[in-house]
């Protein structure tokens, strides 16, 4: 809205506002009050559609859901909810800026709430899906901007996250470098044309051949 | 958000799997979860409600008598489900508290019967919601104070072994304990009055003598007055001196306000002796002469209102501080605005903004003395003004204070009608005691004339054998009779030659009248043994030790299955770092946070291990449980008593938990 326009309705705001106090008219509900009334009740997809989208069974999707709900009665999650729940795993540190991260791979259409569906979807594949999905997705996590490219700025948020819910009562005691340390060690490994950033072949590439990482892969087969 | 946060936990596991690429060594096993237990729904039978829920909703909080294998104590085989025999409305908040992860406290219901159903379920009160918590707290602290309030009474029974000091403590704190110290206080209110009273007279003119204008009383007879008030000092002194000695702590005393009140009250007296009738100082004397009138404060150890009135300005402090510095505000702004609104008009009284300052109060106080008044038209136009907001002003933080001042009468009110109270209610305990005790008496004796008309009776007289009271009647009288039986005392040389009996008053009595020597207990043994029941039972409820439901379960016991992920998570924790630099072990992962926590915390923590969410443990294998942060210390591990909630209802009113076991 342009600057004249803008000032034009403060001055019509205040005016009204002095003519109210001087006439002695009760301040009547603003209207923007009533848009806040309608809260946000979103309702996921049919049991149907969900158990065709993703590789959980009924009975999971009906366990899963019914965790979900109580947790978020809303039907979605927001990211300070997101970060509560997150950080009730890892009392000694500091889980917010993953917890921040893990909230936006999980938010796959960005509109800055996890719903259902989004979250069933992630949880599809990260328990049920091919290696091949879950090495997407995990690159999607580090790739904070979603260009396709791990850039070594991106790698070090991600690592000082992670380091961040440790905490502080480790030993031995955390150093300022030990992040950007792994970050070194992790590029030496993945940046196999030393460019700088890590592509999703590069990356995908270099998971597959390290055999620690492929078994990892397969360590929350069971989970749910 | 203290919710179910197991929930959430195969959510948690999965977004490990954004660690995997970073991490540089191979991960643990992960547990394997084999018993597969379908989510089942679970009846509980609350004295017959039913209610149900799922396993897994129970299963949230482990720390709980529902959550933890406690409940199977209650299993109900025929009917495969779990019966209580508790309130089932008190039931229905606790179930909500499963469900939805906050505890609510339902307003309508007592206090004390809550606090029972908590306990019982193992769920400690700190978690109540925001919601409801206020409200939960203002009512305990109530009953607490009712609570003291009886123990109190109790403590005002002369105990036996106090020395003259403290007799002398308790006469000048309580003056109904004897007739020495009424007549003590009564003499002071006395003397109190007549000092201020003179203090008054003295100023007074009294006629006029027939060379001098009119006198004030003072200058006429000096010698009087000075004779009163020498009297009154020393007789303040002397009370003052007598406190002092007998107060328990000297240095607190000379602290009280009352103490300070006492020596500003006499201190005038004793300069004026020591200084010379020197005309430069005799001025600064007359003022101290205004200290005298300090005396009147005195009044406040004799009247409770007076006491409660400056209570309440000592609570309202804050209000009265917001009202003070608002009204200042308001006089410097309106002493300047009328100051140059007035500074045209000639013959003006507003000769400086302080002068206005006198004009400015006297208007918003709507005093209007008139003997400042605005001259032109823009003066006017601000007076008005400035006596309209000063209405506003003043208005607003009185019934702040007025209702603060009725909140305190009203308490003390209902101490008083507390203590009319108890009296009536004690009697009918007295009543009641009695009844029974000749319950038992007259079954004894019945008995004995039953196994009389056994051994001698006919078969006629059999149908005479007075027919015994009912089963638990008799087995408590069979309980009274072992008692007897037990208490075997030195053979005295009077009637009882066999064990301590149950006798009657009047048999008592007479037996203490003629064993002057003997050494039976101090009252019935009858009652005595009532009275030990009864303490208990109150000693009981007052402290309640409450043992945490699950912390019988050591640390050291085989890990169940649930918290098997937890273990690998712990173990992704550590091994994710760095490798080469970071070899934390388990253990001294834990150790650190140990000590960290306990650090941080005070001495007075919750060893809030009851019902604070899952997933606790980090380090599920013996080192003992952490939590979710803020409120939980982990007991050291391998602690071997389970630290105990104590409530104590005699420490300070404020906090109410204390560890004891740490």
């Amino acid at each position: 809205m342009s600057c004249r326009k803008r000032c034009k309705r403060e001055i019509f705001k205040f005016a009204q506002y002095l003519f109210r106090l001087v006439t002695g008219t009760l301040s009547t509900d603003s209207v923007e009050d009533e848009l806040e009334l309608s809260t946000v009740r979103h309702r996921p997809e049919g049991l149907e559609q969900l158990e065709a989208r993703t590789r959980f069974s009924r009975k999971e999707l009906q366990i899963l859901y019914r965790g979900f709900k109580n947790e978020c009665p809303s039907g979605v999650v927001n990211e300070d909810t997101f970060k509560d729940i997150y950080a009730q795993f890892f009392p000694q540190g500091d889980a917010s800026t993953y917890a921040h991260f893990l909230f936006n791979a999980f938010d796959t259409d960005h509109n800055g709430s996890v719903s259902f569906v989004d979250f069933v979807m992630g949880l599809s594949i990260l328990l049920r899906g091919t290696v091949q999905e879950k090495l997407n997705w995990a690159f999607n996590l580090y790739d904070i901007n979603k260009d396709g490219y791990i850039t070594k700025e991106e790698m070090l948020d991600i690592m000082k996250a992670i380091y961040d819910m440790m905490g502080k009562c480790t030993y031995p005691v955390l150093k300022e470098e030990t992040p950007r340390q792994h970050v070194e060690v992790f590029f030496q490994k993945m940046d196999k044309n030393k460019d700088g950033v890590v592509t999703i072949d590069e990356f995908i590439d270099c998971c597959q051949n390290d055999e620690n990482i492929m078994r990892s892969m397969h360590l929350f087969e069971n989970v749910l | 958000m203290a919710t179910g946060v197991a929930a959430w936990l195969p959510f948690a596991r999965a977004a490990a799997i954004g660690w995997m690429p970073v991490a540089n060594c191979p991960m643990p096993i992960a547990p394997r979860d084999n018993s597969k237990r379908q989510d089942e729904l679970i009846i509980l039978n609350v004295s017959g409600r039913r209610f149900q829920t799922w396993r897994t909703t129970l299963d949230r909080y482990p720390d709980t008598l529902l959550g933890s294998s406690e409940k199977d104590f209650f299993y109900n085989e025929e009917t495969k489900e779990y019966f209580f025999d508790r309130d089932p409305d008190a039931f229905r908040s606790i179930l909500n508290f499963y469900r939805t992860g906050k505890l609510h406290y339902p307003r309508h219901e007592c206090i004390s019967a809550y606090d029972e159903e908590l306990t019982f379920f193992g769920i400690i009160p700190e978690i109540i919601g925001d919601c409801c918590y206020e409200e939960y707290k203002d009512r305990k602290r109530e009953n607490l104070e009712r609570l003291q309030d009886d123990q109190e009474e109790n403590k005002d029974m002369k105990l036996p072994n106090m020395n003259f000091r403290e007799t002398m403590w308790r006469a000048f704190e309580n003056p109904h304990t004897s007739t020495m110290a009424l007549v003590f206080y009564y003499v002071t209110g006395f003397f109190i009055a007549i000092s201020v009273i003179t203090n008054v007279v003295e100023t007074v003119p009294c006629g006029s003598t027939a060379n001098q204008k009119d006198m004030p009383c003072g200058e006429r007879y000096t010698v009087a007055f000075f004779c009163m008030d020498t009297a009154c000092v020393m007789i303040f002194t002397v009370e003052y001196l007598l406190r002092l000695f007998a107060a328990p702590s000297r240095y607190r005393f000379m602290r009280s306000v009352m103490s300070i009140i006492d020596v500003v009250a006499i201190l005038p007296y004793y300069i004026g002796l020591v200084m010379t009738n020197n005309e430069d100082v005799s001025g600064a004397f007359v003022t101290l002469r205004v200290f005298r009138v300090f005396r009147i404060f005195k009044f406040s150890r004799h009247s409770q209102g007076l006491r409660i009135l400056g209570y309440t300005l000592k609570s309202c402090a804050s209000e009265l501080g917001f009202l003070l510095f608002s009204l200042t505000m308001a006089i410097i702004i309106f002493a300047t605005v009328m100051f140059y609104a007035e500074k045209g008009s000639s013959s003006s009284k507003f000769t400086s903004i302080p002068a206005s300052f006198w004009y400015t109060i006297v208007t918003m106080t709507t005093l209007g003395y008139g003997d400042m008044v605005p001259k032109t038209i823009a003066g006017k136009i601000f007076g008005s003004i400035c006596s309209l907001s000063g209405v506003l002003v003043i208005a607003l933080p009185v019934p702040v204070i007025v209702s603060n001042f009725s909140r305190i009468y009203h308490q003390n009110q209902r101490a008083d009608k507390r203590r009319a109270q108890k009296k009536a209610r004690l009697a009918r305990i007295r009543i009641a005691k009695s009844g029974s005790a000749n319950a038992f008496l007259q079954s004894k004796r019945n008995g004995l004339i039953n196994e009389l008309l056994e051994l001698t009776g006919t078969e006629e007289d059999e149908q005479k054998l007075i027919k015994s009271t009912s089963l638990l009647e008799s087995q408590h009288h069979h309980l009274l009779h072992c008692l007897e039986k037990t208490t075997v005392s030195t053979p005295v040389v009077s009637t009882c030659f066999y064990a301590h009996e149950f006798v009657d008053e009047q048999m008592y009595e007479q037996n203490c009248l003629e064993t002057v020597l003997q050494s039976y207990p101090s009252r019935s043994p009858s009652i005595s043994s009532h009275d030990s029941s009864m303490g208990t039972c109150c000693g009981h409820r007052v402290k309640k030790n409450i043992p945490l439901p699950n912390a019988s379960v050591p640390p050291a016991h085989p890990v169940p299955v649930h918290q098997g992920p937890l273990q690998e998570l712990s173990a992704i924790h550590i091994q994710c770092s760095d490798p080469s630099s970071h070899t934390a072990s388990r253990s001294t992962l834990n150790l650190k946070a140990d000590d960290s926590r306990i650090n941080c915390k005070g001495g007075r923590i919750t060893t809030a291990i009851i019902s604070l969410p899952t997933p606790p443990a980090l380090t599920p294998d013996g080192d003992g449980l952490h939590g979710p942060p803020q409120r939980r210390p982990p007991p050291p591990s391998g602690h071997p008593t389970p630290p105990s909630i104590q409530t104590t209802t005699s420490s300070a009113c404020t906090s109410i938990v204390k560890v004891s076991a740490l």
